[in-house]
């Protein structure tokens, strides 16, 4: 990783386009800085190109136009593989490795990078603590956990290497009400305490103002806005404020306003 | 009865041809697996291969065995023994199951598992040997299977080119019309047939991801 430039954005989209091979645009001239320590959530409906966005930062897609640059480089021109390992990546399905214990999905990315078996075994021990999972899990395998338990162990994962930047991609969006309240509430926790330079894709507006710093609106490809999530209440988009209304009362309790 | 007593009197020399019957089968599978695996993962990683490769092992498996022995025959330092050419009669004839269940295999990985390794940061390499050929074992390992019970079968037919193994029994026997001396080359060539299959569909449901 390059020296992060003092007070620089982490994350800098100028002018990013992506189009399919087949020539279909999913992305149109996207300018965006995310800064270190916040929360950027990607609010959109599906289509919308948040999914995209993110996977454009990890190089999961390669941009059709314009740059991409994590810590002032330009990722087209880092090592692909050391750019995503500075990076924890979760997703909605997780993807847990299914034939790998807890213990060696959280303990991949370490031990792939050489780090010695019993540092491995001491992280694996601390992050599980960590993101509120019982030890005895280690040993389990994906399919004997519940859909929470999965998504702990993802966000587990994403920490191990404590890379600085961490993508989410809807990642309590399979979850039953109860179980997204309590990992959100617990993600906004964790975040208080190790901030990482997080993007955050959404498409509920409850989960936006509640998870986030700054908010991106975006629309067929398109960033509509780029709101705080006090202003995104107050916003005279027509998007915003049809998201708004289509959530109903009470949005207002429910934002970030840095306590947990 | 007369079938146990020939058994009785002959079981050095049953014993002696199937022991050459599984060294044609196991080296001939064994070749298989060296070359099938690798080209099933060409195939299931660069689509433009797929057609090629699989479209070849279809060709060889439509040749019938015996036209097949009679053509590699010529081939030089092969066609000279008959047990080299036996072997690679039958390792032409084990690729496409291997090849086929290994890029059925691969392709069948969930797509999101592989997309959240490379997300990790694992490369090329990492991602088929931790990820990929692991949760594909099991079918790769059905292919082994379908192709060393064909073997086991088709290499009775080798003994006509004078390879040895069980076909020896079964040739001489439909030669003399000695019922006793066919029965003692297909017996035990269905016996190792079944366990092979029993043995290596045990192994198969073991490594099988949940």
């Amino acid at each position: 990783m390059e020296r992060v430039p003092a007070n620089g954005p982490v994350i800098e989209f100028r002018g990013v386009a992506y189009t399919l091979p087949n020539g279909r645009p999913l992305l149109h001239d996207l300018n965006l800085e995310v800064q270190p320590g916040e929360t950027l959530i990607l609010l959109g409906r599906s289509g919308s190109g948040k999914t995209t966005t993110l996977k454009l930062v990890n190089r999961l897609l390669t941009p059709s136009a314009g740059e991409i640059r994590v810590n002032g480089g330009l990722t087209t021109e880092s090592d692909v593989i050391r750019l995503r390992r500075g990076m924890g990546y979760v997703i909605q399905d997780v993807g847990l490795l299914p034939h790998l214990t807890v213990e060696r999905n959280i303990g991949l990315v370490p031990r792939i990078e050489g780090w010695p078996a019993d540092r491995i075994r001491l992280r694996v021990e601390e992050l599980l603590q960590l993101v509120g999972l019982d030890s005895q899990i280690r040993s389990r395998y994906p399919h004997q956990l519940s859909g929470g338990q999965r998504q702990r162990v993802g966000v587990a994962r994403a920490l191990a290497a404590d890379p600085p930047i961490l993508l989410m991609d809807e990642p309590f969006g399979a979850l039953d009400a109860l179980t997204r309240d309590q990992l959100q509430r617990e993600f906004r926790a964790l975040q208080q305490r190790l901030q990482k330079t997080v993007v955050f894709v959404t498409h509920d507006l409850r989960e936006a103002l509640r998870l986030g710093s700054r908010i991106a609106l975006m629309e067929a490809g398109r960033l509509v806005a780029v709101l705080s999530p006090q202003d995104f209440l107050q916003s005279k988009d027509p998007l915003a404020a049809a998201y708004v209304q289509a959530c109903g009362d009470g949005l207002d309790s429910v934002i970030n306003r840095g306590t947990p | 009865m007369n079938v146990v007593h020939y058994f009785f009197q002959n079981h050095e020399e049953i014993l002696e041809l199937t022991l050459g019957h599984l060294w044609l089968v196991g080296i001939s599978t064994l070749f298989a697996v060296l070359i099938g695996i690798p080209l099933g993962i060409l195939s299931a990683h660069y689509p433009v291969w797929n057609k090629p490769v699989l479209g070849t092992a279809n060709i060889i498996q439509t040749v019938p065995s015996l036209a097949l022995f009679g053509f590699l025959l010529p081939v030089p330092w092969i066609g000279a023994r008959a047990d080299r050419l036996a072997i690679l009669a039958l390792t032409l004839y084990a690729l496409l199951p291997i090849i086929r269940n290994t890029y059925t295999g691969i392709r069948g990985v969930d797509p999101f598992v592989v997309e959240a390794g490379r997300g990790m940061g694992l490369t090329d390499r990492q991602l088929l040997f931790q990820v990929e050929l692991p949760l594909a074992v099991s079918v790769i390992l059905s292919g082994v299977r379908v192709a060393v019970v064909v073997s086991i079968g088709l290499a009775t037919i080798a003994a006509a080119i004078g390879a040895g193994g069980l076909g020896e029994f079964i040739f001489r026997g439909l030669a003399m019309v000695n019922n006793e001396l066919i029965l003692a080359g297909a017996i035990p060539a269905a016996i190792l047939a079944l366990s092979a299959d029993f043995g290596l569909g045990w192994v198969e449901r073991r490594l099988r991801p949940r």
